[in-house]
């Protein structure tokens, strides 16, 4: 074990120790009250973020298996501050429930396995970080154990995911016998441009692009989202999304760099159907999960689209994006989640006049929808200019016209809530909905992301600085 | 016939040598282990038995990995370590399945998925 392993593995660590915490105080006979623990939860992750912005080292641990750098700590972040305003958000529907305990048990070994998944440098400590992140978030999907749609929703996930599983782990056997090791740079030195090789490459691939739900992989989304209480949606909807997507680049950069001529062209068609298709499946939904679920599948789009140009520039670009997508995806599920807990009512007509007696959250939802469709003042306008011009230098002028009409479909469906939200109608419109600290903290922080990370060119160049 | 199937497809990157024929014929079984899977998984309406099929890939996944270590690079034991990692994860996963399965068979009195369509729009 070296000298500095507890600092390499620090955040690992605290994950861990928080979910040994749950578990001891789940074994006590005598239960603290609901908002003492809480409370408890909030600081310890609140703790966790924290500890990823100090004494950060850069080094390999486990055989060369775990890499830690400045780049996977600042990805780690992102992902802590997912789990904590998920957190924050969730506390009104977890008052009312049973098994908060196991909640936070499998969300946090879900967010190991995540970050298991982004340290890899290992088809073996790929393959155990993306099972740990997906297996405890199907458990979690079924988490209303009553409800029809839940156990639905639950069962689409795992029996997708385990498929997807079993053809990544066909193309990681056959990378196996083509290279006869599983570390990521010795299987870069040694693939070549070869029929074998391509269709290992090809299929370990599939089995990434159905963890992000890219099209043609992307049908469980929809029914998963809908199915899952609010919490676990937004936890899917944004950290699983990111994760994934943080492998996928990690694997592209790092283990396949002599297929890149494949990869370009597969990722670029995959990239403009998962645009196309997602907004269009949007445009007709009723349900706002639903169409969250599309929305965040041609985000995916777009992101594919600047990985495809495989250089440093983009790949800081599409960092820079899920930042900015967490923070935009969580502002519009904080307020759902609190209209869901209080009303129980999703679909998008039950927003009609939602403005006149909910004002703070109306106004949460519409930067929330600005910033996801990518009108200017808001950080998700620069997101996507910044990931267009990324990929503007692998791609022709065609796709790209074709990507940029389809931020303008997207406006569409995205205004046509805000629409709703703010449209005047004297009979009808919500209840007035009581907002807990917890939750508006969590608003404030989201908004106050979205306008300040655009505007600030800040973070932009920083992650670009980690590279 | 076999032999010469494998001699114009894309396996004859593989670095075989002595040990081809032996090679070729795992192989062959565990493709065709891993197909009859996808069908099962594809044709079966029982979530246990969709279940099942999905073992049975994972489970010529492992054939392949075995036989790579045996054959190909029998000095290091990478293939060997990841089938066991491979059964130890299908354990979890067939666990946390068969429970959603089980409070499935609460809430709908059935475990065919043509009857659990109410998400379907």
């Amino acid at each position: 074990m070296p000298e500095n392993f507890f600092i390499l593995f620090k955040q690992e660590l605290w994950l861990v120790a928080i979910i040994f915490f749950l578990l001891i105080i789940k074994l006590k006979t005598k239960q603290p009250a609901v908002t003492t623990l809480l409370n408890r939860i909030n600081v310890l992750l609140l703790l966790n973020l924290i500890s990823g912005f100090f004494f950060n080292e850069e080094g390999r641990l486990f055989g060369k298996m775990f890499v830690t750098n400045h780049l996977y700590v600042f990805e780690k972040n992102i992902l802590n501050l997912a789990a904590l305003l998920i957190s924050l958000q969730s506390t009104k529907w977890l008052e009312n429930h049973k098994h908060i305990i196991e909640f936070y048990v499998l969300l946090l070994s879900s967010l190991l396995g995540m970050f298991l998944m982004i340290s890899a440098a290992n088809l073996l400590m790929l393959y155990v970080g993306l099972e740990l992140s997906t297996i405890p978030l199907a458990a979690a999907a079924n988490f209303d154990l009553h409800k029809k749609i839940s156990g639905e929703g639950a069962m689409k996930l795992i029996i997708s995911s385990a498929f997807s599983s079993t053809i990544l782990l066909l193309g990681i056997s056959f990378l196996y016998g083509c290279t006869g090791t599983l570390d990521f740079s010795v299987i870069n030195n040694l693939l070549q441009q070869q029929p074998l090789h391509i269709a290992a490459f090809l299929l370990f691939f599939v089995g990434l692009l159905f963890k992000v739900s890219a099209v043609p992989f992307h049908l469980w989304t929809a029914d998963v989202y809908e199915g899952s209480p609010v919490a676990i949606t937004s936890f899917l909807s944004v950290a699983s999304k990111a994760a994934a997507m943080f492998a996928i680049l990690n694997v592209l950069n790092k283990m396949v760099q002599p297929l890149f001529i494949t990869w370009h062209t597969v990722l670029i068609w995959v990239a403009l159907a998962t645009i196309i298709i997602g907004n269009l499946f949007a445009i007709r939904q009723q349900n706002l999960k639903r169409l969250l679920a599309f929305s965040s599948v041609s985000q995916v789009g777009f992101m594919l689209l600047a990985a495809s140009a495989n250089s440093a520039v983009s790949n800081a670009s599409i960092i820079y994006f899920i930042l900015i997508y967490v923070f935009s995806n969580l502002a519009v599920f904080g307020v759902i989640s609190l209209v869901s807990a209080a009303l129980q009512k999703e679909t998008i007509t039950e927003y009609q006049s939602f403005y006149t007696n909910n004002k703070f959250l109306s106004w949460c939802l519409c930067i929330g929808f600005f910033s996801l469709a990518g009108v200017p003042p808001t950080a998700g306008f620069f997101g996507k200019l910044f990931l267009l011009m990324s990929a503007a230098q692998g791609i022709t002028f065609v796709i790209l016209t074709i990507a940029a009409l389809n931020m303008v479909i997207s406006m569409y469906y995205y205004l046509r809530v805000v629409k709703t939200v703010f449209a005047k109608n004297e009979n009808i419109g919500m209840e007035k909905i009581a907002i807990p600290v917890y939750n508006k903290i969590a608003l404030l922080i989201c908004v106050i992301g979205i306008l300040l990370t655009g505007v600030l060119s800040g973070a932009y160049s920083y992650i670009i600085s980690l590279q | 016939m076999i032999e010469l199937l494998f001699h114009i497809t894309a396996f004859k990157s593989l670095p075989l040598g002595e040990v081809g024929g032996a090679l070729t014929h795992i192989i062959i079984l565990s493709t065709a282990l891993f197909f009859i899977g996808m069908y099962g998984l594809f044709t079966r309406r029982n979530m246990i038995t969709m279940l099942m099929s999905i073992e049975l890939m994972l489970n010529s996944v492992n054939i392949n990995f075995v036989a790579f270590n045996k054959y190909l690079y029998p000095d290091k034991m990478d293939g060997i370590f990841f089938s066991i990692f491979i059964i130890a994860i299908a354990a979890a996963e067939a666990a946390v399945a068969i429970a959603i399965i089980i409070n499935l068979y609460r809430t709908h009195k059935s475990i065919d998925v043509d009857d659990v369509t109410d998400l379907k729009q």
